[in-house]
């Protein structure tokens, strides 16, 4: 799988409320079904469902030989979709940042301090 | 203080950033539409913007070219304008004209950039949404080695914001 199909199933993995927020919960720690389940007013199985397209997605793994089958954050997908999004947003952020400048001194303003690193 | 910008990828084909500005927005709408003042701030380190040239109306065209400070180098960006509704809204494509990079960059298919402006207690939220020909082309758009060419080196940008702002 190379890396733009990766992505989309990232993306797409992360595309749904319950799925951001069982990635949110197994960020602080390994979790089985039924306590993922716990906060939601979802049936065990459809949480299930949700596990399988954040596994599908190399997003969550299964500890398959703990007897609770415990799910686990898996971040370097995550990261991997984050690089990605940062890129874009280093390109654009350093136009802005000279927009802001303009847009200043349009505004008879002085260049702001903090843009100083 | 406006917030660094924020990128999204509502779907496979799009890209969205999301930027606020300390300006009215009928200024951060002639800072877009303007070719006086787009070359002061569309581009990329190390590079200069000789060409900008827009007729900001519905069918209108555009034609930016930059050029690089060290070896002369040269593209752009072009195409029409689809939408245009002053002070809130701005479409247009954009076809990559590889200027001197030749046949050694894809041109391929127009991308359509998008240009929502909202204006609340003196702030102006920008909302600039890409979409690309196809998922492929999104993917593509920055690992390009003109994207990397982009990238380099911003050590001199405090000076050059400096400049603008002097």
């Amino acid at each position: 799988m190379n890396q733009s199909d990766r992505l989309d199933l990232t993306f797409a993995a992360l595309a749904d409320p319950t799925r951001r927020a069982i990635l949110a919960r197994l960020a602080t720690g390994e979790a089985s079904v039924g306590e993922l389940a716990e906060p939601f007013a979802m049936s065990q199985p459809a949480i299930s469902r949700h596990l399988k397209v954040l596994e599908r997605a190399g997003l969550v793994s299964v500890d398959v030989d703990a007897q609770r089958r415990l799910r686990r954050l898996e971040p370097e997908r995550l990261q991997e979709a984050a690089k990605w999004i940062e890129r874009y947003r280093e390109i654009f952020e350093q136009n802005y940042q000279r927009l802001d400048a303009l847009l200043d001194e349009l505004q008879g303003k002085r260049a702001r301090s903090r843009r100083k690193k | 203080m406006p917030m660094p910008a924020e990128v999204s990828s509502p779907s496979d084909r799009e890209v969205r950033v999301t930027r606020s500005f300390e300006a009215p927005r009928q200024l951060v709408w002639d800072a877009h539409t303007s070719p006086e003042l787009v070359p002061r701030w569309q581009g990329y380190e190390g590079w200069d913007m000789p060409v900008c040239e827009m007729d900001v109306r519905v069918g209108g065209t555009y034609r930016w070219q930059w050029t690089n400070r060290d070896d002369g180098s040269q593209f752009g960006f072009f195409g029409t304008f689809i939408e245009v509704d002053a002070p809130s809204k701005l479409t247009h494509e954009q076809y990559f004209d590889p200027g001197s990079f030749g046949s050694a960059m894809p041109v391929g298919d127009p991308c359509i950039v998008s240009l929502e402006l909202s204006e609340r207690d003196g702030v102006t939220t920008l909302v600039c949404t890409l979409t690309f020909a196809s998922k492929d082309a999104r993917d593509d758009a920055v690992s390009t080695g003109m994207t990397d060419g982009m990238e380099h080196s911003y050590a001199r940008l405090d000076g050059l914001v400096a400049t603008n702002a002097a």
